[in-house]
């Protein structure tokens, strides 16, 4: 198999994030890419596997054929923005679809749009901004693909409102290995339409997707920040402004004692005054290289968090934000990850269900602020209760947190347990897009449907989350 | 025999932009050209579109209507049939309504292993990569001279500069190519038609950003910026990205008794 090194140091500086339609020049129907090792967003576990190019709609059953039925089976990957082993297959065969990426069709007076799961949001936004309309979903980064998107069924700063992705999707083709292919919606094998949404890309390659967008008059965002102290505040703010449509909380993990819980819950919506709706213009900062091991320490990281808590110099701040920091702040700096360091980052990231969600929150909180562990950007969200399309989807009704931790490997990997086991005696569950560590027992309790969900899995697709947690 | 000029149809004025209006692509499904095709389809050209697998093109017309192309129209056809290139140029002209542009970008890349034991491999390479672009470009030559403009844009290769172990057959037949199209620019230059070779480096294959060295591939939509540039300027040869014209400045211009010996 391919080498484990990492690449050189310094690379791509100012290269394209969103990594373009790729493949060779020429009509070439399967260009092996190599054995090299395709990187989670954590990057971490690596695993070797060989890489293919899924370029067409046309591609799955022949890309199989070209390679012998592909022993070790197979995963179709996209932009590898889950953190954790969701979009890694050991040894097996990665076919990486980013040159999937046609628009199919648009229509400008209903917002439909149909489009090859390739696509990236950053693809999907630059086409139709400028048409007036906007994702009905947006995650914290637009540097994923369709595809991605609906087998995570991921979620955004809407959720209370507007439910998960999947909610929005009006219908995919779906590819099986033995050449079926699919047109689900929820009308039409809704069984596998509900398999597939949140189902980590096991049903089957999903080759196109109708997505419902949202119509807007303007880039900018009208925001809004407010500070506070502590669960019940951010509790009470959740309630106070429930109906607006955007709303979500950064807060400090680090402080304990009378700024334990500390952050800045923010709000907005899209600015209701027409104004430009232009493209965005390709970020300009690159994070370089692999930052030491020293540079996230969790002195650095407090340093981090009070200045973040105290950019904000007043109680309350209003202003028209543009939409791509106020969505994608992390985006303009490429591969951000890169900050801790070659040994990766884990990400935690649990939903509690509302009984417990106040309590469980707080006893997280504070075994994180105690275990002295840098985390920059813990993320609090309330989930609204929109049921999920999905039979595996995570978000379900209560309070979700996201932290990540560069890997220092006995100490950080014996928090997670802790956080883990303490998630699940909470009644919650994890995620997998971000998961890297949790146990066959934990998943199978937190995710009953999944032996329902097992029989609609493809025999040739697999990933090594999969692989993980259903020993 | 030759494709006779048509009753070009008027297209509504437009501002002082110096996007082709009408553009043939052979070869739509190639990678570059599908780049370079997404910025003249958000521009509003007209588009005519031929490739070898009606399902694939079909997508690529559908991406480009969507993306702004005021008229798209495709033809299924494998161009290694040279036989048939007069009728469906005709018919591709027709369509359009006129010619401005015949973007060229058949090719393969085969395999150089193969090529070197199995003859017929070779000879297809040379086929699909020199002898099919030179008929078409000889129809659609005497077209464009026939009518007083018109720009012949056509994929060539770095590899074509110099006969490399690695990929010499493919070279080879690029190499062909862009030795017939500086002849055909001397000979047409004066009849007001512009002849533009294309020479791309590496492009970027899917998630090389692993890979060592991939800093030294080309992204298609950087690569596809600098066409539509240089068909707008005119431009006679284009090395693209950039500095490939100072690294096969400094390939031609190592001694070949040097070079036979070297691994590149």
């Amino acid at each position: 198999m391919g080498t484990m090194q990492e690449s050189p140091v310094l690379q791509h500086r100012g290269a394209p994030a969103d990594e373009p339609p790729t493949r060779p020049h020429g009509d070439v129907d399967d260009q092996l890419i190599g054995e090299v090792p395709f990187r989670s967003w954590g990057r971490y576990p690596l695993y070797p596997a060989k890489l293919v190019s899924l370029n067409w709609q046309d591609d799955f059953p022949r890309v199989i054929q070209q390679n012998a039925g592909m022993p070790g089976g197979a995963l179709a990957v996209g932009m590898g923005r889950s953190y954790g082993d969701s979009c890694l297959l050991k040894d097996g065969n990665l076919m990486v679809a980013t040159g999937m990426n046609r628009l199919l069709s648009f229509d400008a007076a209903s917002g439909l749009l149909t489009a090859e799961a390739g696509l990236t949001l950053a693809q999907l936004l630059d086409f139709a901004v400028p048409h007036g309309w906007f994702l009905p979903v947006s995650p914290g980064t637009k540097y994923v693909t369709l595809g991605g998107a609906v087998a995570n069924d991921i979620h955004g700063k809407n959720h209370h409102l507007a439910g998960t992705f999947g909610s929005h999707v009006r219908r995919f083709t779906l590819v099986r290995s033995d050449g079926t292919q699919m047109e689900c919606s929820p009308t039409e094998n809704s069984d596998w339409y509900a398999a597939t949404i949140g189902g980590l890309g096991l049903t089957g390659v999903i080759t196109n997707i109708s997505l419902q967008l949202k119509p807007i008059v303007s880039r900018f965002i009208d925001y809004e920040g407010i500070q506070f102290h502590g669960v019940d505040e951010f509790l009470a703010l959740t309630e106070q402004y429930q109906h607006v449509e955007y709303t979500v909380s950064w807060v400090d993990v680090t402080s304990t004692g009378k700024n334990f819980a500390r952050g800045i819950f923010m709000l907005g919506d899209h600015s209701k005054i027409p104004d430009k709706l232009t493209r965005s213009k390709d970020p300009k900062l690159v994070f370089p290289l692999d930052a030491p091991g020293a540079m996230l320490n969790s002195m650095t990281v407090a340093a981090f968090n009070t200045a973040f808590f105290h950019k904000q110099i007043k109680p309350r701040v209003r202003a028209l934000q543009d939409y791509e920091p106020f969505f994608y702040p992390l985006d303009k700096v490429l591969h951000w990850n890169r900050m801790y360091g070659k040994s990766g980052l884990l990400q935690f990231q649990y939903a509690i269900p509302w009984e417990s969600a106040r309590e469980g929150t707080i006893a997280i909180l504070n075994e994180v602020a105690k275990s002295g562990l840098a985390s920059f950007l813990a993320v609090l969200k309330a989930f609204g209760d929109v049921p999920s399309p999905g039979m595996m989807s995570f978000p379900q009704p209560g309070i979700t947190l996201a932290l990540d931790f560069p890997i220092k490997p006995e100490k950080s990997f014996a928090l997670f347990d802790r956080l883990a086991a303490m998630t699940l005696d909470y009644g919650g569950k994890l995620y997998p897009a971000k998961d890297a560590r949790m146990t066959p027992a934990q998943f199978q309790k937190s995710y009953p449907e999944w032996q329902r969900f097992a029989r609609y899995k493809d025999p040739l697709l697999s990933s090594s989350f999969w692989e993980r947690v259903t020993q | 025999m030759s494709l006779e000029p048509v009753n070009e149809v008027a297209l509504p004025k437009r501002d002082a932009s110096h996007t082709p209006r009408r553009v043939l692509v052979l070869g739509a499904t190639s990678g570059i050209a599908e780049a370079t095709t997404r910025i003249w389809a958000r521009e509003g050209a007209n588009l005519f579109l031929v490739g070898r697998n009606a399902q694939r093109v079909a997508s690529v017309a559908a991406d480009l209507k969507t993306r702004g192309a005021a008229y798209v129209d495709t033809a299924v056809a494998d161009l290694d049939d040279v036989d048939g290139h007069p009728e469906l140029l005709a018919r591709a002209i027709t369509s359009l309504g006129g010619l401005d542009v015949a973007y060229v970008a058949v090719g393969i890349l085969g395999e150089q292993p193969t090529a070197e034991q199995d003859v017929n491999h070779a000879l297809h390479i040379l086929h699909t990569n020199l002898t099919v672009p030179v008929s078409l470009l000889t129809w659609l030559a005497n077209f464009c001279v026939k009518q007083g403009r018109g720009t012949l844009a056509v994929l060539s290769s770095v590899a074509g500069d110099r006969g490399r172990k690695s990929n010499y057959v493919y070279g080879s037949s690029k190499a062909g190519l862009s030795a017939f199209l500086a002849g055909l620019r001397n000979r047409i230059d004066r009849e007001g038609v512009t002849v533009l070779t294309i020479k791309p480096g590496p492009v970027k294959t899917g998630m090389t950003v692993n890979m060592k060295g991939s800093e030294k591939f080309a992204d298609p939509n950087k690569v596809a910026e600098q066409i539509v540039s240089a068909v707008e300027k005119r431009k006679d040869v284009l090395y693209t990205p950039s500095i490939w014209a100072l690294i096969m400045l400094v390939i031609r211009a190592i001694p070949e008794r040097v070079f036979k010996g070297l691994n590149l």
